[in-house]
């Protein structure tokens, strides 16, 4: 496979679930806001929101107040902002458009009728346009790609490339997060116990589409540690560090099989997802929990850039 | 007015009342489609070309940059008796235009023989010294000749020029046709039509069967693009993924010894022939144009050293020049020994003084036209511009004649197309795709551009132009 042809596909499935988290952004804000205001209430969700997303800065800079037009408009349709619904889009469509021939009939139907559907929307009167419907669509358009690239690509390297694509964003953006929610929402002692940090832990949860997914997995008690452990080391949890990480593990695997040789990317994600493993939530608030998501989001860095470097810039081999 | 006109020009479903034998099958099609279909159908078919991405990019000039070309559901109909003639009358073209390229790249003798002139040759900004003495593979030059007819009546039809270098459409020829067949799949019970689809994998055939000299495996066929901002990218893509081959740009390759090689997940690949969709100026920064970010640096030196194919061969484009034109039923009877099967369009030559005061004298009729100009841009119908167009392109040929090409304004046939009230007749022409390596092939079709504005003559997609499904029907 073209280098340049692994590379676009990699970035297609990266900015595939960035559109899906900012979605999820979107969502937990929306809800958020209809919840009474304590301790500095609506306004302080919002940034916290736009501070998940990278763009509390950028937001600033661009827009006066957080209302929420504002910040719909600055997370869904704003192409400025590199990390918007309609940015994300776009930039899946044109990676897609780039490698047509790498994709299904399916796959790029899909992907073409999304950006469609996206100029369409762009084009409708805002009013008539609910918070509900943005986040509604988003997560079925990024759920019926995703459900394409599953039913019909071919199992080849492409396809894991995709993946590996996937996998690395989504961890980094589960790390992200939880990072955030950690510094700005981590319960200050005298909340502790009062209500408030319960409802914003939850608050992390459905981010990430898991409240209910943790309430079955942990009998419905909230509590930091367990909020830690599910989203960093669960294995049922599909977005949890570890399952995204062994997901990029599996498909490094598939390619260095693939090609008959392995390289240092496979190396790197072998010592994460080992560490990973062997880890205990007491282990990581030992480290300190920011500390330990640094650290995290450094290596899963690095291992993006070890992946590029050995395959998708095309060096001799 | 209507009236007039559809005794003037020929039209093939038979305009007047009765029904040419071919178009039978059509007739009460579209009469028995009601017309909120016909809205849905239409609807349908516009839906499917932008879903699928069959679009071409138009940039710079705002608006959506991703239009679609209109497509006419009404299709076109040959008869196979008229297809044998033009077949037969198109491979010979296709194959007098490489025979030439051979020689005037070779020996010349054509010129020798003072059959054309050596300076509408050698002088030829499309002449390409850099191939002087090199012989591709089975002496294939233009290895997808695509040649442009008109027709005038039951069994008169006209080359309007032919097309050497990277003819483009050929994805609207399938892809009308698939089309067509999703939508009206009874239409294609009732006729017999000769299928296209086999397109692709004599391409594919044909661009294996001209490999280079030092291949020595089964050949890795690519299609170089200048990329995904070129207006025909969409077809690029299509035709790669119709062979089953890699779509690169520039930047994918590079010249390493004898040899050129893609950049890949697994390491360097030899490439062995390379269809370029790239103009000659674009193909090698260190032969041609040095600003060129799209080409290969290097390329040439592998492709005359016989280590690479490229398809078509830089320097193909001398044959297809509008000058070159007016010689090609003399390329026929020298090259092949045989009598042209189409006619050339009677065309005068402004650089000939004769030719010259002729065409000033008759702006009003004729149809002018740059000699390297296309896209249906620069040029002037006469029947169609008012005083100050004509005059505005008096002056231009009398500044530079030699740049100009005069020819009768031709009465081009007509066939019915839908239209806001029913079926209206709509002038086309036809561009089949004539495929050139060790064998010569040419599937029973092609693409016919129709002029969708009432009485317009200009068929160019940039101009207003839509498409149909062409059917050749089976004996």
């Amino acid at each position: 496979m073209l280098s340049r042809t692994a590379n676009h596909l990699y970035w297609l499935g990266r900015y595939l679930e960035r559109a899906e988290t900012t979605a999820r952004l979107l969502e937990v804000g929306g809800r958020n806001a209809l919840l009474p205001n304590l301790s500095g209430g609506h306004r302080n969700e919002w940034e916290a929101v736009l501070q998940a997303n990278n763009g509390l800065e950028a937001f600033r800079a661009k827009y006066s107040d957080p209302s929420q037009r504002n910040i719909e408009t600055f997370l869904f349709f704003d192409r400025d902002n590199p990390s918007s619904i309609a940015s994300c889009i776009n930039l899946v469509r044109e990676n897609a458009r780039v490698v047509r021939t790498a994709l299904t009939m399916r796959v790029w139907d899909a992907i073409n009728s999304c950006y469609q559907e996206l100029q369409e929307m762009s084009r409708t009167e805002r009013s008539q346009i609910s918070l509900t419907d943005l986040t509604d669509w988003t997560m079925r358009t990024c759920a019926e790609i995703r459900g394409a690239i599953e039913a019909t690509q071919l199992r080849n390297d492409g396809y894991h490339f995709l993946n590996v694509g996937y996998a690395i964003e989504r961890a980094d953006n589960t790390a992200r997060l939880l990072n955030v929610k950690y510094y700005v929402l981590l319960p200050s002692v005298q909340y502790v116990g009062s209500g408030l940090d319960n409802y914003q832990w939850v608050t992390l949860l459905r981010s990430m589409s898991a409240h209910r997914a943790f309430i079955w997995t942990y009998d419905g008690e909230v509590t930091p540690a367990k909020i830690a452990h599910f989203l960093i080391l669960n294995r049922l949890f599909p977005r949890s560090l570890l399952t995204s990480m062994e997901m990029a593990s599996d498909h490094l695997d598939h390619l260095a099989r693939g090609y008959g040789r392995g390289t240092e990317a496979q190396q790197r994600i072998r010592n994460i997802v080992a560490e990973l493993a062997e880890l205990q939530v007491e282990d990581v608030f030992d480290e300190g929990l920011h500390e330990f998501l640094l650290r995290f989001i450094a290596d899963n860095a690095a291992l993006a850039g070890c992946v590029e470097e050995v395959y998708l810039q095309g060096e001799a081999a | 007015m209507n009236r007039q006109k559809s005794s003037f020009y020929f039209d093939e479903m038979g305009g007047g009342g009765t029904i040419r034998p071919p178009y039978s099958g059509l007739d009460s099609w579209h009469r028995d489609m009601p017309v909120d279909i016909r809205n849905f159908k239409q609807h349908e078919a516009e839906a499917l070309f932008r879903r699928i991405g069959i679009t071409f990019a138009v940039y710079g000039e705002g608006g959506d940059p991703e239009r679609l070309i209109p497509f006419d559901m009404f299709p076109r109909v040959f008869t196979a008796g008229e297809w044998r003639k033009l077949e037969r009358g198109i491979k010979q073209r296709a194959s007098a235009l490489n025979a030439f390229l051979a020689d005037v790249y070779d020996r010349g003798e054509i010129i020798r023989a003072g059959r054309i002139p050596a300076d509408l040759v050698y002088r030829n900004e499309a002449f390409e010294p850099a191939v002087l003495g090199f012989r591709p593979p089975r002496g294939v030059f233009s290895h997808i000749v695509g040649i442009d007819l008109v027709r005038t009546g039951p069994d008169q039809f006209y080359v309007l020029e032919d097309n050497c270098r990277t003819p483009s459409g050929v994805s609207y020829m399938l892809e009308n046709r698939e089309i067509m067949m999703r939508m009206f799949p009874e239409l294609f019970l009732q006729n017999r039509i000769a299928p296209v689809d086999g397109y692709s994998s004599l391409l594919k055939k044909t661009l294996a069967s001209v490999a280079p000299r030092k291949c020595e495996t089964d050949p890795r066929v690519v299609i170089l693009t200048p990329g995904h901002f070129n207006s025909a990218y969409y077809e690029h893509t299509f035709l790669a993924d119709m062979m089953g081959v890699e779509l690169v740009e520039g930047q994918d390759l590079f010249v390493e010894g004898d040899f050129v090689y893609m950049k890949t997940t697994e390491g360097p690949k030899k490439v062995d022939v390379i269809y370029r969709r790239l103009d000659d100026a674009f193909i090698d920064p260190l032969c041609f144009r040095p600003d060129s970010m799209l080409g290969v640096p290097g390329l040439m030196s592998v492709y005359r050293s016989g280590g690479v194919s490229i398809c078509s061969a830089p320097g193909a484009g001398v044959a297809d020049d509008k000058a070159i034109y007016v010689y090609v039923p003399e390329m026929i009877r020298f090259y092949l020994g045989e009598e042209p099967i189409l006619e050339n369009v009677p065309t005068w030559q402004c650089g000939k003084e004769d030719d010259c005061k002729y065409v000033l004298s008759h702006l009003p009729e004729l149809v002018v036209k740059e000699v390297h100009g296309s896209g249906g841009y620069g040029m002037l119908v006469g029947p169609k511009a008012d005083a100050s167009q004509i005059e505005a392109f008096r002056a231009k040929i009398e500044e530079n004649p030699s740049n100009y090409i005069a020819q009768p304004t031709l009465a081009l046939s007509t066939c019915p197309t839908f239209v806001e009230e029913g079926i209206a007749p709509r002038h086309v022409d036809l561009r089949p795709y004539c495929l050139v390596g060790e064998k010569i092939e040419l599937v029973p079709g092609g693409l016919t551009r129709v002029a969708l504005t009432e009485g317009s003559l200009v068929v160019n997609s940039s101009q207003g132009g839509g498409v149909k499904d062409t059917w050749v029907l089976a004996e």
